[in-house]
């Protein structure tokens, strides 16, 4: 469904997306971690059309879109949220989902009980007549991702939904997102907690230094020797086996 | 009927027969009143909804005015005719204006900075090339009938401006609970969410600069059916520009009744400084005086009070 | 019918503009620089300046020149007071509301003048105005070159105060990175109010070697906002060196402008110059930030 290929960014003299590759299939729930400063979501960005990339290439459902506006990926079926959530602060938690369902139609109504259909999928319905400023971190994630979804993703890329989120909480948003993937939303999520990856992904590709280092099911990856390097440092692999 | 329709009708009522009931300059205030809020509400859709701050809003309004003017003194055109002429001329320079802008990128202080220049280069413009007549100005022959756009009685021009003003407020009522307005919202509130949820942010901003400049437009016509001439300082001064921002700023930006209730607010102060200064001799001079006010105003409402007077209203945005 | 003589006069009388535009300018890109504001009221405060400037004259019989220390001294009291009282507190959230701030104060200076002062055009009438200084074929007005040495010279002082003295390299530093400079110590707020003050004290400097040659309305801060802007902007935002460079470029153009393109025409030079840089370039020639 997702095809990246060799894809890179640089930063003036930083590369930040080294020749990095990877595949998502329709239905899955794939995972993307790696270390701070990994190029995880760097690589969204170029993924979704924010940044374009230097050099590579990124097909969705066959179709190139490397390079294309973020608004026209979006249109084709593929959005994005942010880790630093960026909720419309001045309107109400309904009005920031119809900005998302707006994509596909113009007339209110339908958008407004669409937002309204959405909000009850990420659990806000009580929340619809908040402002988007009043909101907790909790509610502005679901908030990131209700408004996402009001666009009728086929593809919905996560960056860090369960970050700044307690143990309860993170609980629900997994609830949550499995459901949208029960639904037939195909998901890639960019977590820096590794454990917050295994209970929801199939399968898992590890960024470190903008370079794809390893890719496998998150048991698998767990045990990778490089994995453990990456994040706890030169050597740990070897310390933790012994 | 909700509270805030009847509410609007009775206004509405009050408007049509208050000509009736006061003298002749109480008309022309209020003339003027509804008036600054039609224009207000050209620069609420850019600079308002969108939140593309513009510094120099009187470019349009100036291309409007010249070009009706011009097509009516040395093209002979029926005045009505050359009005929607100019407001697509209007139309036309937001449309280039945001374009070169935002294909630039530029956003925030940038933005209001250049259309300040823009206004600018279109005074001096008007200033300097001959089928302006340059520093001169140009004056409308009188020819007081409404075939001419020209009214004996000044009622009838109050109540174009009233048609004007309340025609811009359903503008702005149908762009708000629209689909074309919560994407201005969008874009205003955080352009890089905005895109990411399929907005075409460049196509939208055009649009609306270019809206919002033909309606200024169609109030520069207007300004100079009534009072007959046009220069450039006038057309394309800075002054007219500020008048537009603040009253909006004042009443509002971005809601729908700010414009008009930030004119009410200055046209009451205004008012408050002419009696003030017939009591108190030493303020002969009445027009700064309460620009000071309203200078002071702006600061404390961008500092204090977002959503400007209409905030005191209503806190909380109804939703859809 | 524009022999080089002709020009060359022009070239020099611009660059004698321009020497005051610096110092302006100068003032300008510091509070931005520092601040990250864009201060719309510099025009106004100028004004307000040259009115001070003025009135020390008209009342105590103060020559320009000599009232210079006081004025820079005044001007920066009054920039820190507008800074610790109004800017300081609002400076914050997007920039454009900050902007507007700036605006509505300009708003009030400007109608407070027009309110107190008239709208009438006030000159001093200094015994040196009429002096002139021939240079080939050009006669140039000898506040003119007085001006233009002093405001560079004072620009020169500015710039040794920025890079030796401690406050100096505070207020660098916290230009720089002012997470950083807070962490070691140094209290921003404070250098904040002093930059802004700085930076209209710079006005200050400039209304007195304005004055012996110039005139003052409450609508003069207009005149000079937009080429402050326009200087600030093509030198590159918060750049010292590119206020100097902006600001002796758009002296000569404006000069030439006139020339060639006659007084009303000419003007327009400094604006599309304006809008060029931001369009195209909006780095301008020496800045590092978009």
């Amino acid at each position: 469904m997702l095809e990246v290929r060799e894809l890179s960014k640089s930063f003036g003299g930083l590369k930040a997306v080294d020749r990095a590759s990877l595949d998502v299939r329709q239905g899955e729930i794939v995972g993307l971690i790696g270390p701070n400063g990994a190029g995880k979501t760097t690589l969204f960005a170029a993924i979704a059309g924010f940044h374009a990339p230097d050099s590579g290439r990124v097909a969705f459902e066959g179709r190139d879109i490397t390079g294309l506006a973020p608004h026209r990926i979006c249109a084709a079926g593929m959005v994005r949220t942010f880790q630093i959530t960026q909720p419309f602060a001045k309107i109400s938690v309904r009005q920031n989902i119809m900005v998302g369902a707006y994509l596909h139609t113009a007339d209110r109504r339908l958008a407004a009980r669409e937002a309204e259909a959405v909000a009850e999928t990420v659990g806000m319905t009580e929340q619809l007549d908040q402002l988007g400023a009043d909101l907790t971190v909790a509610g502005r994630k679901r908030l990131e991702l209700a408004r996402a979804l009001a666009t009728g993703p086929r593809l919905l890329l996560l960056d860090e939904v369960m970050a700044g989120l307690n143990p309860t909480e993170i609980v629900e948003i997994v609830g949550v997102i499995k459901g949208i993937r029960d639904a037939g939303i195909t998901i890639l999520l960019i977590e820096h907690v590794m454990q917050a990856v295994t209970s929801l992904a199939e399968r898992v590709y590890v960024l470190n230094q903008g370079r794809m280092i390893a890719e496998g099911t998150p048991a698998a990856i767990a045990d990778d020797p490089q994995v453990i390097e990456a994040y706890l440092g030169h050597g740990a692999a070897k310390v933790l086996r012994a | 009927m909700s509270r805030t329709a009847l509410l609007c009708l009775a206004a509405l009522a009050a408007a049509l027969v208050y000509p009736l009931l006061v003298p002749n300059y109480l008309v022309n205030i209020g003339m003027l009143m509804l008036f600054t809020a039609f224009l207000g509400q050209s620069w609420n859709l850019a600079g308002g909804y969108a939140g593309q701050t513009s510094f120099g809003h009187v470019v349009f309004f100036g291309v409007g005015a010249y070009t009706s003017t011009i097509l009516q003194v040395t093209y002979g055109w029926n005045p009505w005719l050359a009005w929607p002429i100019a407001m697509l001329a209007g139309g036309a320079v937001g449309w280039m204006i945001a374009v070169l802008s935002f294909r630039a990128g530029l956003r925030g202080s940038y933005f209001a900075l250049i259309t300040l220049a823009f206004a600018e280069v279109f005074r001096i413009l008007a200033n300097s090339v001959p089928f302006t007549r340059g520093g001169l100005g140009m004056l409308i022959k009188a020819d007081q009938r409404p075939e001419n756009f020209q009214f004996k009685d000044s009622i009838w021009i109050y109540y174009l401006a009233l048609a004007l003003c309340v025609i811009s407020l359903l503008i702005a009522w149908q762009i708000a609970r629209g689909r074309f307005g919560a994407r201005l919202v969008a874009i205003r509130e955080n352009e890089d969410a905005a895109r990411a949820l399929g907005i075409d942010v460049f196509a939208e901003k055009v649009k609306v600069l270019t809206l919002s400049g033909a309606m200024c437009a169609a109030g520069g016509t207007f300004y100079a059916q009534k009072y007959l001439y046009i220069d450039p300082s006038i057309a394309f001064g800075v002054d007219k520009s500020v008048e537009m921002l603040l009253v909006t700023m004042v009443g509002g930006a971005g809601t729908i009744f700010g414009p008009l209730i930030g004119s009410v607010a200055l046209t009451v102060i205004n008012e408050a400084t002419r009696g003030l200064a017939s009591v108190v001799p030493a303020l002969k001079n009445v027009q700064p005086l309460s620009l000071v006010v309203y200078g002071v105003m702006l600061v404390l409402i961008v500092a204090r009070l977002p959503d400007g007077l209409m905030g005191l209203f209503r806190r909380r945005p109804r939703h859809a | 019918m524009f022999d080089p003589q002709i020009i060359f006069a022009g070239v020099l009388n611009g660059l004698l503009a321009g020497g005051v535009y610096v110092l302006v300018a100068v003032g300008l890109t510091l509070i931005y620089g520092v601040l990250h504001i864009i201060n719309f009221a510099h025009g106004s405060l100028l004004m307000l300046a040259m009115y001070a400037v003025f009135w020390l004259w008209r009342l105590l019989g103060v020559d320009p020149y000599v009232a210079l220390p006081l004025v820079i001294a005044g001007a920066f009291g009054f920039g820190w007071l507008l800074y610790r009282g109004v800017i300081g507190r609002f400076s914050h959230g997007r920039d454009e509301n900050i902007l507007l701030i700036t605006l509505g104060l300009s708003i009030v200076i400007d109608n407070v003048a027009l309110l107190f002062f008239g709208g009438d055009t006030q000159t001093i009438d200094v015994p040196y105005a009429g002096l002139f200084v021939e240079i080939g074929a050009a006669f140039l007005p000898l506040p003119k070159i007085v001006s233009f040495a002093a405001s560079l010279l004072l620009c020169a002082v500015l710039g040794l105060y920025m890079t030796r003295s401690d406050t100096g390299k505070a207020i660098r530093a916290v230009a720089k990175e002012r997470q950083g400079a807070r962490l070691v110590g140094i209290d921003v707020d404070n250098i904040f109010a002093i930059s802004y003050g700085i930076g209209i004290a710079c006005l200050g400097a400039a209304a007195c070697l304005l004055m012996p040659s110039y005139y003052v309305t409450p609508t003069s801060g207009h005149a000079f906002v937009l080429v402050a802007f326009t200087i600030v902007v093509l030198g590159g935002m918060g750049s010292f060196i590119g206020a100097a460079v902006g600001g002796f470029i758009i002296g000569i153009t404006e000069a030439l402008g006139g020339l060639f393109l006659g007084e009303q025409l000419g003007q327009i030079g400094i604006s599309l110059i304006f809008i060029l840089i931001l369009l195209l370039k909006p780095t301008g020639l020496f800045g590092s930030r978009a």
